[in-house]
């Protein structure tokens, strides 16, 4: 055994040859979990109690979870009824191969649904173009408005030699996304005017947009749908009405807006004042300054939150169901309403859930190492 | 003469239409005017609608009989009541899932928060899959398969013993509870006296400590006399102790206090939804707190609980705080989504209302209204607690 004096003796003595201390002797690569262990999960009493009963929950509830989801379950029925899963113990995933229409495009016409699943792909493929910072030019900016036309004649039709589908057939992932990116994409202008408003030294500016953004910050997103879908139509003259789709859209940009308003105005906080004073000082008018000086500077720190603003507009068009479109949830809800298919409700929302959760992860991952790439310029 | 007094009026009014004053008394009349032209043009087309559809307008409607049942509340109700009083059984109903959602989801979210931090790398990990398993997933998804789980329980029949008169049925989850006698009266006088002097001890404790420098375990002291005092006053008075335990009797339990599956649901999924947030809060607000501070505190001889709670805590409260408040305002906000499973809270009264009635209008302002009240109410209380936290600075 080598006592520590002797292990100082021996560095200082290698310190001068290439080789580091050769005293320290690294343990055997067989032993390295175990140490690793010790150091990790076993280093003191209550820890070692602690991972005992982490281990123990583990086993009481991986394997069974193994088994029903993987080991016992039905992959695929083939008569379309879900008699082979009634007779199995485990999940029966066959639903995702017999109900992935319904779940994905709502009550889409079922000959029609290569439509929404291009416009899906269109849609999904312009954001994973979007989220690299050197395709941030105009020509991106071009390449969306495009997109929106094309996905816009996909799902609607009506020229071009396509059928015509009205809106209130729209469902599943298109609606979905179309909801959370029309209304993160309206939301903006409307909250950089209330952001802006409410920092104005103007008093009676200053009230009504924090009148307005403290309003719709108090309510839920329920009783916001609920009035849009209730409401709005009484708003309107008589004999004009507004499609639900529609409705719903507005609802959410009218609350999404007041949020996206309190992550502007965090932007504009951080910036110095002395920035303002310089384009005063130079007399540029209010909104030029605005537009050529302050603004340029304030959203580019406001982007990482817009991209968790745009996470939980994702989540939150969930509640279009409670108004009775057919979003992802709610066409998944349909799925399992068919009285073959209802015992398999945990399926089918585990199913849903993954869709939500692969959207949801991976945009907060990105929303990470956007924060990380953009604060290069802050960092001391 | 004339020529200038010809060019000294456009001047003056060049000259007032470039003053900055001016100016902005203009734009907030436009504004003002705009905003309220909406607003008288919106009223109008509501009131001609309304008065098209032969639908009644103002708050009359609270004042006649509802009509229609609600499933669970806290105070008695029925079909003959008002609509006032049926709102207020939702009212009710909101706060109670709120406040002992906000509850469940502390305690939930502070253990997963400090887990996520433990040197258990098991642990750590554990807590990590929780936080991004269910933040990533809409709630009203969770909500969904929580009741969905919660109703497809055995029936009441075959009812899952827990143990302790506990049971889990399709019904909900059945609890056994103390039947409440008259010569409880003086414990429960004991237990309000007991609760206010564990913040006359801990004053006491506290200005001793800055006197002397003696420290003296008051919380432990005052919880024990909290839950000691009262109890040593049943046994004096001689009180029975009877409960109330669930019991099969035909197709459900009698007895016992019972959560409706409902409730239990919207509880289970609220409170394990916004714990995953708070957690995640937590953790941050400790990693706020530079380690020095803890070494600093170890090397004083503090132990490591109280490193935590004498040194950390108090530090992390700062930040944390802020960002718990609008956790807390999620969860009320949130608990609407009870309309989407059955459960009678003031969004699903309301629509329960507006349906009958057809007076959206009021129906809606009405629960906004509340939900502003509510609201508000809890952020001042926050707002209180965070000045009482926060750094106090020159």
């Amino acid at each position: 055994m080598i006592k520590p004096e002797d292990d100082i003796h021996a560095a200082t003595a290698a310190a001068d040859v290439e080789e580091p201390s050769s005293a320290v002797v690294p343990a055997p690569a067989l032993w390295k979990p175990l140490g690793w262990a010790k150091s990790n999960l076993f280093d003191s009493v209550p820890n070692t109690i602690l991972t005992l009963l982490a281990l123990f929950l583990l086993w009481e509830t991986v394997p069974p979870l193994i088994g029903w989801g993987l080991l016992h379950a039905t992959w695929s029925v083939a008569d379309g009824t879900a008699g082979a899963c009634r007779d199995s113990a485990g999940a029966c995933w066959a639903l995702m191969g017999e109900k992935n229409r319904l779940m994905l495009f709502g009550v889409y016409p079922y000959d029609q649904h290569w439509r929404p699943l291009l416009a899906t792909c269109i849609v999904i493929a312009m954001l994973a173009t979007s989220a690299p910072r050197r395709f941030w030019r105009r020509e991106l900016g071009y390449a969306w408005l495009a997109a929106i036309v094309v996905v816009a004649w996909l799902m609607w039709g009506g020229v071009l030699g396509l059928s015509y589908v009205e809106t209130g057939l729209w469902g599943g992932l298109p609606l979905t996304l179309g909801l959370a990116l029309l209304g993160i994409v309206l939301a903006f202008p409307l909250s950089i005017v209330l952001a802006l408003g409410r920092r104005s030294n103007l008093p009676a500016i200053k009230a009504i947009c924090t009148g307005y953004i403290e309003l719709v910050r108090g309510v839920p997103l329920v009783s916001v749908l609920f009035m849009a879908s209730v409401m709005f139509p009484l708003f309107l003259p008589e004999g004009v009405s507004i499609d639900k789709l529609l409705r719903a859209l507005v609802g959410i940009t009218l609350f999404t807006a007041a949020y996206l308003a309190e992550a502007v105005r965090g932007g504009l906080q951080a910036i110095p004042r002395g920035q303002e004073e310089a384009a005063d000082a130079l007399g540029l008018p209010y909104w030029r300054k605005m537009r050529l000086i302050v603004l340029p500077q304030a959203l580019r720190l406001v982007i990482p939150p817009i991209v968790n603003q745009f996470i939980s507009c994702f989540k939150d068009t969930s509640l279009v169901t409670i108004v009775g479109l057919y979003d992802l949830l709610a066409a998944s809800k349909a799925a399992l309403a068919d009285p073959e298919w209802r015992p398999y409700f945990v399926e089918g929302y585990i199913i849903a859930a993954v869709i939500y959760w692969v959207f949801c992860f991976s945009m907060s991952r990105y929303s990470q190492w956007l924060e990380r790439q953009l604060a290069t310029g802050h960092r001391r | 003469m004339s020529g200038m007094g010809k060019s000294a009026k456009p001047a003056s009014v060049r000259a007032l239409l470039y003053s900055a004053r001016f100016r902005g008394v203009l734009y907030q009349v436009l504004v003002v005017g705009g905003v309220v032209a909406l607003g008288w043009y919106l009223v109008h087309n509501t009131l001609a609608n309304l008065a098209a559809r032969g639908i009644a307008t103002g708050l009359g409607f609270l004042g006649q009989e509802s009509g229609f049942d609600i499933g669970e509340g806290m105070i008695p109700y029925s079909a003959a009541d008002t609509y006032a009083r049926a709102l207020l059984v939702g009212v009710l109903n909101t706060l109670k899932v709120a406040v002992l959602g906000i509850i469940l989801a502390s305690l939930i979210g502070l253990t997963v928060g400090v887990a996520r931090l433990s040197r258990n790398w098991l642990i750590a990990r554990l807590a990590t899959l929780y936080v991004e398993g269910v933040r990533n997933v809409p709630l009203l998804l969770q909500l969904f398969v929580w009741y969905g789980i919660v109703t497809a329980l055995p029936v009441p029949r075959q009812a899952i013993d827990v143990g302790l008169g506990v049971f889990l049925s399709n019904r909900g989850l059945k609890l056994p509870a103390p039947v409440w006698h008259e010569s409880y009266w003086p414990a429960m006088v004991v237990l309000a006296l007991a609760f206010v002097g564990l913040f006359v001890l801990r004053r006491w404790a506290v200005d001793r400590m800055n006197r002397t420098g003696h420290p003296f375990p008051w919380l432990s002291t005052g919880l024990a006399a909290m839950v000691l005092l009262p109890l040593l006053t049943l046994t004096v008075t001689g009180a029975p102790v009877e409960w109330s335990v669930p019991e099969l009797r035909g197709f459900n339990f009698q007895g016992g206090v019972d959560l409706s599956p409902e409730f239990a649901a919207l509880l289970a999924g609220l409170s394990v939804y916004t714990a995953s947030f708070i957690a995640e809060i937590v953790r941050s607000g400790i990693l706020a707190v530079p380690h020095g501070q803890t070494e600093a505190a170890l090397s004083l001889g503090l132990s490591r609980a109280k490193t935590l709670r004498l040194v950390v805590l108090p530090q992390a409260l700062r930040v944390i705080v802020p960002p718990l408040t609008s956790q807390y305002l999620n969860l009320l906000k949130n608990s609407s989504l009870a309309v989407a499973i059955g459960y009678p809270d003031l969004v699903s009264v309301a629509n329960t209302a507006i349906n009958q009635t057809g007076q959206a209008v009021e129906g809606v302002a009405l629960t906004m209204a509340v939900y502003l009240v509510v609201s508000l109410a809890l952020s001042l209380l926050m707002n209180w607690y965070n000045s009482k936290v926060a750094l106090v600075t020159r």
